[in-house]
């Protein structure tokens, strides 16, 4: 039975309509309009100078930290010059060490040079080394994009996915049964793997919707509860020979997947990066397409905007719900085959990492944006490439990329923030932080 | 059964199944006592009510197995049954009655477990060891949400009670190890736990940040940065300096302490317990019988109205979710100074998350926070002593239920739950 929908008061949002039309800038010179847009601390000065903020931040984490350093500022009246170099030597080092591990290293580059000749260095795998950081960047900005898309959509639909885990093990979960249970042939297999990662966790996201849609509980709290039953369920599946756990093993792992399987590489066999890296591309490409040509976007767009105008104009806001956590599930599941089915070839009860909660540090920095998230994802990813190589040059422990992510993310979040510490003028756009809470009730 | 109120988001109909599923529920209980535990339990099954080293000892209780299964069986589908006559509007049953049958459901379901877990042992099965440590496992998820509560009910959602938690166990662990005070580490703690406060306050009522977002972001900040920290500073040539704290000794009261059963129960503990007592008791006559706790929850039900009365609704908020942020930081000490010794990355492990499942499942009051949170709190314990026993249960599933039933209830299977109604809408004075 359908009971008209309780009368609210009239939309203070309307649904998302054409491009804005720009009011005025047409008499002034372009250099000032730059300058001026620049000044006014818009969405992209804000990004910029919250990535610039949390790396300063960042860096002084690193450098009042680091032995060497506080040595030399225990010193510091005698030497003063030195502890101050210290601490830039430490906060650079690290960040230069990032940077080599993740886009270019000058030594490849030199090392390839000092070969004899070009086939034998190519065969050697000298020329991959060159761009093994950027390889590495790509596939750890695989499963990032993924799952950042995997809040980024329902972001949209005025949702928030915190159960990227849950719908990532969902994910995993098929997609790793799939790989070594079934026995089919090259490619068909892969792509059965790969559909079976989006089906596992489009179940799971559909159910977070679904719960929301029927009852109206908080898809937060229904997402971080699902989060914990994940968890435990994978824990239980790899605990017994019977059920997932690899024959004759001790470890709770799965058996390895198929090399069928397995996802091709993309630029040879040294090299890690692999087709989950153009997957992640064409779904970003994908939602893209699917939130602005679509009447089911424009819906999604709408009732993010305002569910209950957009229920007043005949949408059904609860299937769209459950619609736009399936899809975003699916997406987490997509970056667990990715993960399960490129670089990992296993499912172990750690396989879901922490990209439930970079996938939400993803999302934020890209505004919701499937463009932003695929940028937002090569970032995190160059973080996520160039760190184990610094830990072990510098010894700065790995976790400041988990620091520098949510200092980031934290900054973009609060544009009045930055604003505040960069004395903008206030700005018409605002980002991510700009939209209003609307609380765990509505 | 129940009508949406405007803005309800999709409660606009409640399926069928919700009108049954409690009397459902019930007997699906009553058949697991009786087909699951009662057939398969042979032999005995002991009881022990005394601690080790007690000075008073209670006998034993020795029982059959299986007739504890079956008894607890037949009065759980007896209770189901009745559920199933109100519903229909045979009879009606009043809400305090509701919940004692939920009560008493859940009771004979975890007595006949135990009976049956414990049935043909040699062993006998401590009660006291179960209780006393539910107790002592659930204190920082006790504590975590007693800030929820006072959080949410001034108009703030607070996610970050993880982070608070976890700073409150890094800076207790920091300040005891340095300086070799406990109680200094304890202080140390919950100003940590209000520092993530100030923060949460800070982008939460001036920049108007959307709190979700927030909370997670706190999170995920305070986890980066403690597990940061401790491998730059905690491990190696500083841990015998840094993380190498005093725990906090069982203080028995004199007393209280020597009642059997209850005495080792509630009244031998660390003073974490005895904090969360005084807390707790705080914070419900503190919420409803004073003029803070009247003001506190016009704040976050209806702020225009209490600013139309003169309350400085903005300044309530900070006070509270600050003045919160000391309860979850000590929660967050008695990981380090009150149980374990020593710091470790990640190692409030997501109890705040649970706390915030805890809060809401106790519809946002302190007592029902409290009794959610041992509800957790038991399945744990229970978990782990199972384990030591050997049952054939898997422990994976037993540590999941409280999640599902958490979905459960946020669902509304088992009542609505609703919140303050301003809570995680930011004020902006027009």
């Amino acid at each position: 039975m359908t009971t008209p929908p309780p009368a609210t008061q009239p939309s203070a949002s309307p649904p998302p309509t054409a491009e804005k039309t720009s009011k005025d800038g047409r008499h002034r010179p372009f250099g000032k309009i730059v300058r001026e847009s620049f000044l006014e601390g818009n969405t992209f000065t804000v990004t910029v100078l919250a990535l610039f903020s949390a790396t300063v931040l960042g860096g002084l984490l690193v450098a009042f930290t680091n032995t060497d350093v506080l040595h030399a500022w225990s010193n510091f009246f005698s030497a003063p010059g030195h502890a101050i170099a210290a601490a830039w030597d430490a906060a650079i080092g690290t960040y230069v060490a990032l940077f080599e591990g993740s886009v270019f290293n000058p030594h490849t580059v030199s090392a390839l040079f000092q070969q004899a000749s070009i086939s034998t260095a190519i065969h050697d795998g000298y020329l991959s080394a060159v761009f093994a950081p950027l390889s590495e960047t790509a596939t750890q900005a695989t499963p990032l994009i993924l799952t950042g898309l995997a809040v980024a959509l329902p972001y949209q639909a005025g949702m928030f996915n915190i159960g990227g885990q849950s719908q990532f093990i969902g994910g995993a979960i098929v997609s790793a049964w799939l790989g070594y249970n079934v026995n089919m042939p090259f490619f068909v297999h892969v792509v059965v793997c790969v559909i079976g990662g989006f089906v596992g966790g489009a179940a799971i996201g559909w159910l977070a919707g679904e719960i929301k849609a029927r009852t109206g509980a908080h898809e937060v709290i229904v997402t971080i509860m699902l989060n914990y039953v994940m968890l435990y369920f994978l824990a239980y599946l790899l605990s017994s020979q019977s059920l997932m756990q690899a024959p004759g093993s001790t470890n709770a792992i799965t058996p390895p997947i198929a090399s069928n399987a397995h996802l091709p590489l993309l630029a040879g066999t040294h090299l890690r990066v692999n087709a989950g890296f153009l997957i992640a591309l064409a779904c970003a490409f994908a939602i893209w397409w699917l939130l602005n040509r679509t009447t089911t976007g424009f819906e999604f767009r709408s009732i993010g905007a305002n569910a209950s105008a957009s229920r007043v104009a005949g949408m059904n806001v609860e299937r769209n719900w459950a619609l736009v956590m399936a899809i975003g599930g699916g997406l987490a599941g997509l970056a667990a085959s990715t993960v399960i089915l490129g670089t990992d070839f296993q499912l172990n009860p750690q396989s879901f990492g922490t990209y439930g909660i970079d996938a939400i540090t993803v999302a934020l920095l890209g505004l919701g944006r499937p463009g932003g998230v695929v940028a937002a994802g090569l970032l995190f990813g160059a973080l996520h490439a160039g760190s184990p190589g610094m830990q072990t040059s510098t010894g700065t422990p790995v976790q400041i990329v988990q620091v520098l992510q949510a200092l980031i993310v934290l900054f973009v979040a609060a544009p009045p923030l930055v604003r505040a510490i960069y004395r903008l003028r206030t700005a018409r756009a605002s980002g991510v932080g700009g939209t209003m809470s609307k609380g765990w009730n509505a | 059964m129940l009508s949406p109120g405007p803005g309800a988001g999709g409660a606009g109909t409640v399926s069928r199944g919700g009108r049954f599923a409690a009397p459902i529920t019930f007997a699906v209980f009553g058949l697991v006592d009786i087909l699951v535990f009662g057939v398969h339990a042979h032999g005995d099954a002991t009881f022990s009510f005394t601690p080790q080293f007690a000075k008073v000892t209670v006998p034993n209780l020795v029982v059959s197995a299986a007739a504890a299964c079956f008894v607890g069986g037949a009065i759980t589908l007896l209770l189901a049954g009745w559920r199933l006559l109100a519903e229909l509007g045979v009879v009606s049953i009043g809400r305090v009655l509701r919940r004692v049958m939920l009560g008493l459901v859940l009771f004979f379901f975890v007595v006949s477990l135990l009976a049956w877990s414990d049935a043909g042992q040699s062993i006998s099965f401590n009660v006291v060891n179960l209780l006393s440590g539910t107790l002592n496992v659930s204190i920082p998820i006790m504590l975590g949400a007693l800030t929820g509560v006072i959080c949410s009910t001034s108009g703030v959602i607070n996610i970050a009670i993880e982070g608070q938690l976890l700073l409150g166990a890094f800076c207790a662990a920091i300040a005891t190890s340095v300086t070799g005070s406990l109680w200094l580490g304890l202080i140390c703690g919950a100003a940590a736990g209000s520092l993530v406060g100030v923060l949460l306050a800070l982008f939460a009522i001036a920049y108007t940040v959307d709190q979700v977002v927030l909370g997670v972001v706190l999170n995920t900040l305070i986890l980066g940065l403690t597990g940061y920290l401790y491998n730059a500073l905690m491990t190696g040539q500083y841990a015998d300096t840094l993380n190498n704290p005093n725990t906090f000794s069982a203080v028995k009261i004199p007393g209280l302490g020597d009642i059997p059963i209850i005495g080792p129960v509630f009244f031998d503990s660390t003073v974490f317990l005895y904090i969360t007592y005084v807390l707790l008791a705080a914070i419900q006559i503190g919420l409803f019988r004073t003029r803070w706790g009247l003001r506190t929850r016009a704040v976050g039900e209806h702020p225009v109205a209490a600013d139309t009365v003169g309350i400085r609704v903005l300044a309530m908020r900070y006070r509270n979710v600050i003045a919160a942020g000391l309860i979850a930081g000590i929660g967050g000490a008695y990981f380090t100074i009150g149980s374990v010794g020593s710091f470790g990355p990640d190692m409030s492990s997501g109890e705040g998350y649970i706390a915030l499942a805890a809060m809401i499942f106790g519809r946002y009051t302190p007592f029902g926070a409290i009794g959610a949170a041992l509800l957790f709190g038991f399945t744990t314990q229970l978990q782990s002593i199972l384990s030591s026993l050997n049952v054939p249960i898997q422990s994976n599933l037993l540590l999941m239920t409280p999640y599902i039933v958490t979905i459960i209830v946020v669902a509304g299977l088992v009542g609505k739950v609703r919140g303050p109604r301003a809570e995680g809408i930011p004020y902006i004075k027009s």
